[in-house]
């Protein structure tokens, strides 16, 4: 089944093939499905497949259908132009991607931001990380051919959007982080239209508990389905949901302890069963747990007195009226200095938990403006072996179920 | 159908009625006119999903924006669809994808290029990975925005549907086989060298 | 930098796990790395993976063109001990540029199996012992510029436009 000369073998007819479902024999039994790039879930990338009847006896991903060239564009632009580039890689969650490299470059800097910042910064982490479970699930819904669960969702989602347009003023990409603070304080009517949210969504969970995860038809797409045994989620080096599906209590969020996660009062979401559903209930668990973070930050932040939004070494720099203008409005201007932003030699790895798992960034400096070498590693693409090692044998509707339930996002995974 | 008085309810035998409505469609209309008005209330998105605009085009159809009223809905396969909306970036690998389902597609078809990056590359201009969609296909409507907000995209489709209906690009596609402009498309073996399919 | 917290010492379990290897190990901001020659690279990532470090977060490389050498990073840590999961370490070595040819650790660490074939195709660094060493993410035609060697070069349009 898996000779190697067989992968060799020229296609029968035109050189240049169809994508999609093209169906080759190779061997008596096995044939080879090529699934994607155009396909009907989340495209993006391509499983070069072998069934054996229903059985899938091999799967070869081939990815990079959105590799973007992150890495390389980062080596010549400023550092504070690499914020919006890194977003890129997963817009739906932006604050989480991006903390992380600040945080590495904060590191190389020496500063550390105010706890209002970091505040800020964890309140619009966990909005973004409900806003991305809730795209995982419309996605999944669409995968497993629920078209309720994709719409309920991403209704839902719109919830949470919108709490984060008031708060930075945009829907997606909001290039909130920047080195030492954050680019715009909570406005006014902020923590009633939260707490509206928060208190919207509580009432919904125990809905879509009812509607999707106790439905007959979709337990039966996910129990059981894609199992991944602990030890195997530790060797594969999974990350995220699908990691703490598998009895992994790993959370980058408590392992690094940035921002204002040592002092926030939450829960890691573990399950022991591994499969599909499990995967799926833990991101139901991490919903109610960022609902909780939320009212915990807005709470913080409405009893506090707006004082400095920045690391001192920046704040001290700005004119008085840009200080008035934030005391009144919350609106930040950022200095000048941050184009031209000459940051010490040094080496640093940051870490970071988005909505899908561990982010790791590497950033080495040689004192110029722009970083020597940038390192990324999404989840995404550390979740990349489920498909080689986990997906054969189940048969072809499983992979829907569990290519779901990891949330692999193909953009995030190519960088 | 412009005239509301020409337009008759047939009942009875089927063979009659159908051979009325057909006479009535063509003898009275031109053909063109009909394919154009039926085309702009059928555009029917390809789920090729190129980049990360897709999230706001997923958000397009969902249930606060909900494209659907104007007649369009992302669907499965490209042929069974009319329309590509490329979303965001294409790359090299993508490319060739791209091409090869808008060639899958029946006519009339269109091409809505999405988002800064389908333009001109936007955030990833430099890129070594990278191509320019009009490279690929010939596009109809560009849309610009990084991402562009869901109520754009719906907008790009009523764009898109004024160009057919003002322009009949659908009819003039059926009655005389009129092509886009396809100058500065490369040609298939540029985009697809490499294809192992 | 806030709220660094490490449970354990890593410099302790370091120079226990690799008795009897050259290396030498160094704080840096947010890790702890290990450099060891490469001759020894292969028994020092044996002898982390006994001691509890079971995957391999980043395969990192970083290309100094004016040493004309690689340096590889694997960054390493652990999901099954708790204790361990808060540090993270990274066991790096330098291999020359012309000749660009490591020791592929995927039967040690089977997370980096990907990530090992990225390398291959951004730096046209071979992983002797590789069972899969075929591209990744990139055409055939973009994987001969090796892109991410620094001899490879972007055109940026500058933030300031001088005035001419």
């Amino acid at each position: 089944m898996k000779d190697p000369e067989a992968r060799e073998e020229p296609s029968s007819g035109a050189k240049i093939g169809l994508p999609g479902f093209k169906v080759r024999k190779i061997e008596e039994e096995v044939y080879e499905v090529f699934i994607g790039p155009q396909h009907p879930g989340s495209g993006h990338m391509r499983l070069i497949t072998r069934i054996d009847g229903d059985v899938i006896v091999d799967i070869d991903p081939d990815i990079g259908y959105v590799h973007r060239t992150m890495e390389k564009l980062a080596e010549g632009r400023e550092y504070i132009k690499n914020i919006p580039l890194f977003e890129r890689m997963a817009i739906h969650d932006a604050c989480n991607v991006t903390v992380p490299y600040v945080r590495a470059v904060e590191k190389l800097l020496g500063v550390d931001p105010p706890p209002r910042a970091k505040y800020l910064r964890s309140l619009l982490c966990e909005i973004n990380r409900i806003a991305a479970h809730l795209y995982g699930f419309g996605i999944m819904g669409i995968f497993i051919g629920h078209s309720t669960m994709y719409m309920w969702s991403f209704g839902d989602r719109e919830v949470f959007i919108d709490l984060a347009e008031r708060l930075t003023g945009a829907r997606q990409t909001h290039s909130y982080p920047v080195f030492g603070g954050v680019k715009r304080d909570m406005p006014q009517g902020f923590p009633e239209m939260a707490r509206k949210a928060v208190r919207y969504m509580r009432k919904r969970l125990p809905e879509y508990e009812k509607i999707f995860f106790e439905n007959p038809v979709v337990r039966d797409r996910l129990e059981g389905v894609g199992v991944i045994p602990r030890q195997v989620a530790a060797e594969l080096g999974l990350v995220g949901p699908t990691a703490r599906g598998s009895s992994i209590k790993y959370d980058a969020r408590l392992a690094e302890g940035y921002d204002a996660y040592p002092e926030l009062d939450f829960e890691i979401p573990v399950y022991t069963e591994g499969d599909s559903l499990a995967r799926t209930y833990v991101k139901i668990e991490e919903i109610k747990q960022s609902l909780n973070i939320i009212e915990q930050c807005v709470s913080w932040l409405e009893t506090r007195e707006r004082e400095a939004p920045m690391h001192p070494k920046f704040w001290e720099k700005s004119p008085p009226l840009w200080k008035k203008v934030y005391q009144e409005t919350g609106r930040i201007k950022l200095l000048p200095i941050f184009a031209s932003l000459k940051v010490p030699p040094g080496r640093a790895v940051a870490r970071g938990e988005t909505a899908r798992g561990e982010i790791i960034y590497y950033v080495e400096s040689d004192g110029s403006t722009k970083p020597y070498r940038v390192r990324i590693v999404s989840p995404s693409f550390r979740n990349l072996p489920v498909f080689k090692y986990i997906v054969p044998g189940h048969r072809v509707m499983d992979l829907p179920a569990i290519y779901g339930s990891i949330d692999y996002f193909p953009p995030e995974a190519d960088r | 159908m412009s005239k509301m008085e020409e337009a008759k309810i047939y009942v009875g035998n089927i063979d009659e009625s159908a051979r009325k409505a057909r006479e009535l469609l063509l003898g009275k209309m031109k053909l063109g006119r009909l394919v154009d008005w039926a085309t702009a209330f059928s555009l029917w998105p390809v789920h090729l999903t190129t980049s990360c605009c897709s999230t706001e085009f997923a958000a397009t159809w969902s249930p606060r924006f909900d494209a659907e009223q104007y007649g369009a809905l992302p669907w499965v396969g490209s042929r069974q669809t009319n329309m590509i909306i490329i979303e965001g970036t294409v790359t090299t690998k993508m490319a060739c994808a791209l091409r090869i389902t808008w060639e899958q597609m029946p006519p009339p078809k269109f091409v809505i290029a999405m988002g800064a990056c389908s333009l001109d590359g936007g955030i990833f201009y430099n890129s070594y990975n990278i191509v320019k969609p009009w490279q690929v296909v010939p596009v109809d409507v560009y849309l610009p925005g990084c991402p562009p907000r869901p109520e754009t995209v719906a907008r790009a489709i009523v764009t898109l549907q004024r160009k057919i209906r003002e322009k009949s690009i659908a009819g003039k596609w059926v009655e005389e086989g009129w092509r886009p402009d396809m100058k500065y498309v490369k040609p298939k073996e540029d985009v697809c060298s490499w294809w192992r399919g | 930098m806030s709220g660094e917290q490490e449970t354990v010492d890593l410099e302790g379990l370091v120079s226990k796990a690799l008795e009897g290897i050259n290396y030498s190990i160094s704080r840096e901001k947010g890790y702890v790395e290990v450099s060891v020659p490469l001759e020894s690279l292969r028994e020092a990532a044996l002898r982390l993976k006994n001691a509890g470090f079971d995957h391999v977060k980043s395969l990192t490389i970083v290309d100094y063109i004016k040493k004309g050498e690689f340096k590889a990073m694997y960054i390493v840590s652990s999901y099954l001990s708790e204790e361990l999961s808060g540090g993270l370490i990274a066991l790096s070595t330098t291999v020359k540029r012309d000749k660009a040819k490591l020791p592929s650790l995927s039967d040690v660490w089977i997370s980096l199996l990907f990530q090992e074939r990225e390398v291959y195709e951004m730096f046209g660094i071979e992983f002797e012992g590789h069972p899969d060493l075929r591209l990744l993410l990139l055409a055939p035609h973009i994987a001969e510029l090796k892109p991410l060697r620094k001899e490879f070069i972007v055109k940026e349009e500058p933030i300031i436009r001088k005035p001419k």
